[in-house]
């Protein structure tokens, strides 16, 4: 965990005060609606369908035990006793009223908590893996880095009005489970040939109206030039990227338009002249930043204890264990995936009960840590291997023990026509019916990997065009339709989906999905094959045969 | 569904003037009085674009109690029993379509 100085406290107490100020203001009529809604929206408090709704930035997806049960406290006060967790490991609450939102912003600053940058044409949460300083793939801890940018990007006067909203993730593993292609700036940590640790620097990726993946516009970028190399990536956007238009107003627009090599030479023009000033990194600034991250204290430990054993000759515990346990850098320990996907529930919801029974477990277990990763499920990132068998029941009493992370039904979906107001089309139906047809999970587990995206409309905040099978709600006459897409994926090989075919009818939608897979299942070279990499050898084209056959 | 106010406004069929109540963002719906109601049953039925847009200017002179004013299309049966005309009017009258979570 990151300890946050007095600074960020009296900052943030003093942000609560003023916004309590701007909501009487707004509430006495001092305030029009045109003068209030920018102030509320750099607070992350939007208006949706039928509600205002707060989105709290959880900064590169860590949170402790405190500060979730803290939001369990704000849900059941403040909301209707659930709240949303978002592919951009963020947390929103759907139904908060303007004249409690003051409270609940007092409450959540309390413990650090808050909806800054969340909204706006600024530098937004620095997303990055929910493993971070667990999984052994790491070569460092990627939020070392992540805390250096909120830093250095919180408030920050130059990037306070960029041309467009701009999304920073970084990955420090082999596999990346940040989806750094598709955002503006990705950075994948690596060490060179020299064992000196260093970023490669993608721009450009996106995804919503216009989707790239990102170019690499630098191979290895020393760590401690990370800071003045942003910068000068922020000035040649703000310099060229286009303010006229509100679609082209992405860097990606940029970066397609001119090019990433010229793109990249503007950059690195920009940097020499700014390499060797006051952003240069120091040896200090960074061992005081690593410095302020809290490691557990680790006992020493043998991996696969006796209790461990044991435990895996109850079947639905090693199902469990087989899916949502994955391998930790200390012996002894694991990483635990809890899967926010109960199948038919809204993916990624949790309710202020179950968020209390996480939190009481990473207190229990897992040194109060807990993460929330982009396919919005929750994580508790170090768990003793024989404390397993104990966490797992409690889980599973709670509902939060669904063994299919990864699978059919750990399902990607934003809020869609159900809250949005800039919806097309539902989202969250879909994915309930799509995850009922395979409540079976058995079959689903013989599907084998398969990541299924929903996005209410092209804005894409379900991430359609990089899922297996990417699903996107368009308007046909004031009826709901989706085309589906197949192929996309976000991590390491990441690339955009490629169109199945004319798009079907909400009731269509499940039945064609299950028709993809089938399909699959009779393709696939061997149970080995999975969906991605079948649609990769085959294309759609057999797909498409088939299923608009049977439609 | 871009702000309907900010297109050319085409009217075929029943509408009345709907929006989001400040204090808590429910929906309301413009009365005939001229304030604003969280019953549809209450709202000021209008069949033409000159009506619906007198009714959408006097809604938006005060934002206090209402933002964002819009016209939407509302059904009206047999018996004069006022509905939502589309879907997306349908979840901001009933909430949304699948059971929330508790
Ligand atoms: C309900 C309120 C929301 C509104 C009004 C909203 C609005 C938008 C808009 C306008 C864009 C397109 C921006 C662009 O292309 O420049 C966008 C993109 C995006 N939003 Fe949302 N969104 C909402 C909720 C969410 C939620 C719930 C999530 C996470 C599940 C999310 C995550 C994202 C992501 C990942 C993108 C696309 C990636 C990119 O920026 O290229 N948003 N959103
Ligand atoms: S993709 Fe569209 S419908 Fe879904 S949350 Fe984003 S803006 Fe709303």
């Amino acid at each position: 965990m990151y300890a946050y100085d007095e600074f960020d406290r009296a900052f943030l107490a003093e942000r609560v005060a003023e916004f309590r100020d701007q909501v009487g203001r707004r509430l006495s009529g001092a305030l029009s609606e045109d003068e209030f809604k920018p102030l509320r929206l750099m607070n992350g408090v939007y208006l949706q369908l039928h509600a205002y709704m707060l989105r709290i930035a959880i900064p590169y997806g860590t949170l402790n035990a405190a500060q979730l049960r803290r939001m369990a406290h704000v849900a059941r006060v403040y909301d209707r006793g659930y709240g949303h967790f978002t592919t951009r490991q963020n947390i929103q609450f759907n139904w908060i009223k303007l004249e409690e939102l003051p409270e609940a912003m007092a409450s959540l600053a309390e413990v650090g908590v808050h909806g800054i940058q969340t909204s706006g044409n600024c530098i937004r949460n620095v997303t990055t893996d929910q493993w971070a300083a667990a999984t052994p793939e790491e070569c460092d801890d990627p939020r070392i880095w992540a805390e250096i940018l909120r830093q250095y990007s919180t408030l920050h006067p130059e990037f306070t009005y960029l041309p467009r909203k701009f999304k920073i993730a970084i990955t420090a593993a082999g596999h990346d489970r940040a989806a750094i292609k598709v955002h503006d700036v990705g950075l994948r940590l690596h060490r060179n040939e020299a064992g000196e640790l260093g970023f490669e620097v993608l721009v450009g990726g996106g995804l919503g109206r216009t989707p790239f993946v990102g170019k690499s516009i630098r191979p290895f970028l020393p760590a401690r030039e990370l800071l003045s190399y942003i910068e000068a990536i922020m000035r040649v956007y703000n310099q060229y990227g286009r303010r006229d238009n509100i679609y082209k107003a992405r860097i990606k627009i940029l970066v397609h338009e001119i090019g990433a090599e010229e793109f990249s030479k503007a950059v690195e023009a920009e940097w020499a002249a700014i390499r060797d000033g006051a952003l240069h990194l120091t040896d200090e600034a960074i061992a005081e930043i690593r410095d302020r991250f809290i490691y557990p204290s680790f006992e020493t430990l043998e991996n696969e204890p006796a209790a461990l054993t044991e435990a895996l000759k109850d079947s639905r515990f090693a199902t469990w264990h087989r899916n949502s346990v994955q391998a930790h850098k200390v012996p002894g320990y694991s990483i635990v995936t809890i899967s926010l996907k109960p199948v038919g529930a809204p993916p990624g919801d949790a309710t202020a009960d179950q968020m209390e029974v996480v939190a009481d477990l990473a207190e229990r277990y897992g040194f109060s840590e807990i993460r929330v990763g982009h396919e919005q499920n929750l994580c508790l990132p170090h768990v003793a291997q024989k404390d397993l068998p104990a966490l797992w029941a409690a889980l599973e009493a709670a509902g939060l023990a669904t063994p299919n992370v990864n699978l059919v039904n750990d399902i990607i979906a934003c809020p869609g026509l159900d809250y949005c107001a800039l919806a097309n089309a539902r989202a969250i139906p879909v994915a309930q019916e799509i995850a009922k047809r395979f409540a079976d999970l058995d079959r689903a587990r013989g599907v084998g990997r398969l990541h299924i995206n929903i996005s209410g409309c092209i804005n894409a905040c379900g991430h359609h065009h990089v899922g297996h099978i990417g699903i996107l709600g368009v308007e046909k006459n004031g009826q709901e339709f989706y085309q589906i897409t197949l192929g996309g994926r976000a991590d390491e090989h990441a690339q955009l989906g490629t169109l199945l075919g004319p798009a079907v009818s909400y009731e269509q939608v499940p039945g064609l999905v299950e028709d993809v897979v089938d399909t699959y299942m009779e393709l696939r070279a061997g149970p080995h094959e999975l969906f991605i990499d079948t649609v990769a050898r085959l294309g759609v084209e057999p797909f498409k045969e088939r299923v608009y056959a049977a439609h | 569904m871009a702000a309907p106010q900010q297109q050319k406004l085409k009217v075929n069929g029943p509408v009345a003037v709907t929006a989001n109540r400040l204090t808590d963002g429910a929906v309301v719906w413009r009365t005939k009085a001229g304030g604003w109601s969280v019953e549809l049953v209450d709202a000021a039925i209008v069949t033409t674009a000159d009506a619906a847009l007198a009714l959408l200017a006097e809604a938006g002179k005060r934002d206090l109690d209402a933002v964002g004013p819009y016209v939407a299309p509302v059904t009206v049966d047999d018996q004069g029993t006022i509905g939502p005309g589309n879907l997306r009017e349908r979840i901001r009258v009933a909430g949304p379509t699948f059971e929330l979570p508790h």
